[in-house]
């Protein structure tokens, strides 16, 4: 039966209603329109504009990231899938904590764990001087290629410990068990039954870190370390050519292109599927034995280097209150900076709902396309949607330094993540639901409205939850398009740093921590990375 | 509860974003695009709307960054003035004719190589370059007396810039005109054989020598005193270089009136504000601040040589629109920036 046919089956031939058509094309045409406009500056680009952007140079930043991204998707993975196992298959000591441990770094932003990572490990930063009395004088340089590496595996890691853990939480444990029957040992189980079965996940995992990667804008920055995002900055800020920086954000989209397809090869191939209908068991946890004390001093490590550090650092610099670097609380930014997310995260909820409820009750070849063009933004780099919305303000005027373009910058941008939830929610409800409704005498809208959102209010809200957070943390689309006068927590730090008042921007960084915490708790761990994960 | 989060947020935006719009349209108030920080003139910005009744609405952002909107926005701009870091950037926004012809009577107040016979823009305070040393590493006399000596093994991995900033890639300009490509290209990679460590702007620059991270730094003379209001203990000193070397160029910051405003009267009178003594004497001898005055009358802050003192190279400020773009692509060719 093709998928077309099973989807009359489970539902009545019911034409979609136009104006839901015209809602959610209108949708998918704002996700990808601002991507025509980084196309067209790119190709008219000039002579002078391309000597901007020579071919070396080129290659040289492409390899930079793509080098980047590669060491922090392996670091991620050292990092989060041994963490996973502990917590989730052993008896390591203080599982519960270890866990949670891991899961809160997601509110750090990527820029915020560089400033404290310098901190507290540059040569002559904090752990140095702590050391002092100890007669180390020097620590080696972090800043460069290793100080970005280890800020975005703080930034990244935990998803692929919330992945791995929840996939080693739900797979069947009969192929371990088989393989165990077979008379494999311990690692011999691990390497060949548990890990292929992680796969899938994994793939989703190394995924979103290596997208992460590319967008990164704020730590490569602090740390010195030339990415594909800050050559475009830098074009955009100090050289007066607009158009190279259109050609190099193209190149950078490219990139993410090439990443999202080679994972998409990857992802099913080798995969255990489950081999046993019903509900899965769980799996015998592992008695670690002597083994436990190292386990347990690989958890305290991370914890400590990934959280406890740079929220040490932040808080310390924050009750010092170094005069040099004394900066007044931004009250008035963080005010911004929850106004303006809690109005994308409203938005976002609302906006996706055409295209999931049209892709959701009416599937057909223009509603699946109509999804993906949504979903699409999810591999653009922030930075080349705001370098594309900044040719679009100027195109269209009224809107030029208005909060809406810095709205619909975070729209294009967080969107997917509202869409996949919104209709991750959609798909457990039964189409059946609302036909009973309408059969029992609700109009077509009143019976959605009845039935279908409060099935679906979880999603949205966890989706609009997540679109909060990313937007919180979100720094270079909102340094090029936020309009006059208009500062949030995250271009007040970066303000501060370019100062040189690491210190004293703690205060500003330990408050947007303050906002993101109750929102990444708000979000179960298990919506964290449904949503986190891009189509 | 979607709801509820909606209507709040709508509502809060909205009455944030209506303050800033009614502001916007008065006919009392002007649009500044600023590339000055905010921190050196925001006393500077309040007085003028404490003696004027004009409100400012200020965008404070990178010279470069402010010159690209403008020209990006064209006659759309909703900018009415652009007070720019580096006269360099006004050339360029001056070339496409985004920016209107002053009176002779403002261009006037300050000396002639302040501004240009097309009076596009007018200077409001001078810059010099020098080389910022630190005093626990360095006494006066082991310092160079030229830029040209920064390549000597001497100074191996002691050196420090900020190449993505505007005063830096003017310097450059000036020495490429002056010297030639050849000459100043072999400089540039020199000095990156030499070890020199790049920073992201000249207040970080100068930090770096006050850590002794380097022990010299290329880069605008008044920095360091806004850093040393803050820290007086900092170990850092300026040095001027010899008489016609590239590193003793003399810049200019400026002020434009964008072509494309309606209020040229206002606009006006904030230039002329900018030109007034009170202004003058606190660019040049706020708390904090040591630029170079330019209004006649006026001295600069005590303890830095006399702006006819410092005799830089003969270089023409006009001629930075054209050499600032050459100067851009040579340091990509040699990696300053990527």
């Amino acid at each position: 039966m093709s998928r077309r046919a099973a989807a009359a089956a489970t539902s009545p031939a019911r034409r979609a209603p136009l104006p839901l058509v015209a809602a959610a094309a209108t949708v998918a045409v704002a996700a990808v329109l601002p991507l025509a406009y980084l196309v067209v500056r790119a190709v008219s680009a000039d002579a002078d504009a391309r000597a901007l952007v020579p071919l070396s140079i080129t290659v040289e930043l492409v390899l930079g990231t793509a080098l980047l991204a590669v060491g922090v998707v392996a670091a991620a993975l050292a990092v989060g899938v041994p963490l996973a196992w502990l917590v989730v298959r052993t008896d390591v000591p203080g599982r519960r904590l270890w866990g949670l441990a891991a899961s809160l770094p997601l509110v750090i932003p990527s820029f915020v764990a560089a400033l404290a990572l310098l901190g507290a490990l540059a040569p002559r930063g904090l752990v140095q001087q702590t050391l002092e009395p100890l007669g180390v004088d020097t620590l080696p340089e972090i800043a460069g290629y290793w100080g970005a590496l280890l800020a975005l595996t703080l930034s990244t890691y935990p998803y692929v410990f919330l992945l791995a853990a929840a996939a080693l939480r739900s797979v069947d444990p009969s192929a371990e068990e088989a393989a165990r029957g077979l008379g494999a040992g311990r690692l011999a189980v691990l390497l060949r039954a548990t890990l292929p079965s992680l796969r899938p996940s994994l793939t989703a995992a190394s995924l979103l870190v290596a997208l992460y990667v590319l967008s990164d804008f704020g730590a490569v920055s602090l740390m010195g370390y030339p990415t594909l995002t800050t050559a475009i900055y830098t074009r955009y800020e100090s050289l007066l050519a607009l158009d190279s920086a259109a050609i190099l954000a193209l190149v950078l989209v490219g990139l993410a292109a090439v990443v999202v397809g080679l994972t998409s090869r990857f992802r099913l191939r080798g995969a255990i599927y489950r081999s046993t209908p019903g509900t899965g068991r769980s799996a015998q946890v592992v008695r670690l034995g002597r083994w436990r004390w190292p386990a347990l001093a690989f958890c305290t490590t991370v914890t400590s280097v990934f959280l406890v550090l740079p929220l040490g650092v932040l808080v310390w610099w924050s009750v010092k209150a170094d005069p040099a670097g004394g900066r007044a609380v931004a009250w008035g930014a963080a005010l911004n900076s929850a106004g303006v997310a809690a109005a994308a995260a409203a938005l976002a909820a609302l906006v996706v709902l055409p295209v999931a409820v049209l892709a959701w009750r009416f599937p057909s070849r223009l509603s699946r396309l109509l999804d993906r063009l949504t979903l699409f933004p999810n591999a653009l780099p922030g930075i080349a949607v705001a370098l594309a919305l900044v040719f679009f303000g100027a195109r269209f005027s009224f809107l030029y330094q208005s909060l809406a373009l810095l709205l619909i910058a975070y729209l294009v941008r967080f969107m997917p993540y509202a869409l996949a939830s919104t209709r991750a929610s959609l798909d457990s409800v039964n189409p059946r639901l609302e036909e009973a409704a309408r059969s029992l005498g609700r109009r077509p809208v009143g019976a959605t409205a009845a039935v279908v959102f409060p099935l679906a209010r979880s999603g949205m809200l966890a989706g609009a939850s997540l679109v909060f957070l990313s937007t919180v943390k979100e720094l270079p689309a909102t340094l090029l398009l936020r309009p006059i006068g208009f500062e949030t927590l995250a271009t007040d730090i970066w303000k501060g740093t370019a100062l040189g008042a690491y210190s004293g921007v703690a205060p500003s960084a330990l408050l947007l921590v303050g906002i993101a915490a109750p929102v990444v708790y708000l979000l179960s761990w298990r919506n964290a990375w449904e949503l986190g994960a891009p189509d | 509860m979607v709801v509820w989060m909606t209507l709040g947020a709508v509502a809060l935006v909205a009455v944030s974003s209506a303050a800033a719009l009614t502001e916007a349209r008065q006919e009392t108030s002007l649009t500044i695009y600023s590339g000055r920080e905010e921190k050196l003139v925001k006393p500077i910005m309040d007085r003028f709307t404490k003696e004027t009744g004009i409100q400012l609405n200020v965008r404070y952002a990178s010279s470069t960054s402010l010159a690209t909107a403008l020209i990006e926005e064209g006659k759309d701009s909703p900018a009415d003035v652009f007070w720019a870091t580096e006269s360099g950037t006004l050339g360029l926004v001056a070339a496409r004719g985004l920016l209107k012809r002053l009176p002779q009577t403002t261009v006037g107040k300050v000396p002639s190589r302040f501004s240009t016979p097309s009076r596009r823009w007018v200077g409001t305070s001078g810059r010099s370059r020098v080389l910022a040393y630190n005093t626990q590493a360095l006494t006066p006399a082991e310092l160079p007396a030229s830029v040209w000596a920064l390549t000597n093994p001497r100074w191996k991995g002691k050196v420090g810039l900020p190449p993505t900033n505007g005063s830096f890639q003017a310097f450059v300009g000036a020495m490429l005109y002056l010297h030639g490509e050849d000459r100043t290209r072999d400089w540039l990679r020199g000095l990156r054989e030499n070890g020199v460590k790049f920073y992201p702007n000249n207040t970080t620059t100068v930090q770096a020598v006050g850590r002794g991270e380097i022990q010299l730094g290329l880069v605008n003379h008044y920095y360091l005193y806004n850093l040393l209001a803050d820290d007086p203990a900092l170990p850092v000193r300026n040095h001027w270089l010899q008489a016609g070397d590239p590193g003793a160029l003399v810049l200019a910051a400026g002020v434009g009136i964008v072509s494309a405003t309606k209020k040229d009267a206002a606009a006006q009178r904030f230039v002329d504000f900018l030109l007034s003594k009170w202004a003058q004497r606190f660019i040049a001898r706020g708390p904090g601040a040591a630029e170079y005055p330019l209004l006649k009358g006026v001295l600069p802050r005590p303890g830095l040589p006399a702006l006819r003192e410092i005799e830089g190279p003969k270089y023409n400020l006009g001629r930075l629109a054209a050499d600032l773009p050459a100067a851009v692509r040579l340091l990509l060719e040699t990696g300053y920036i990527k």
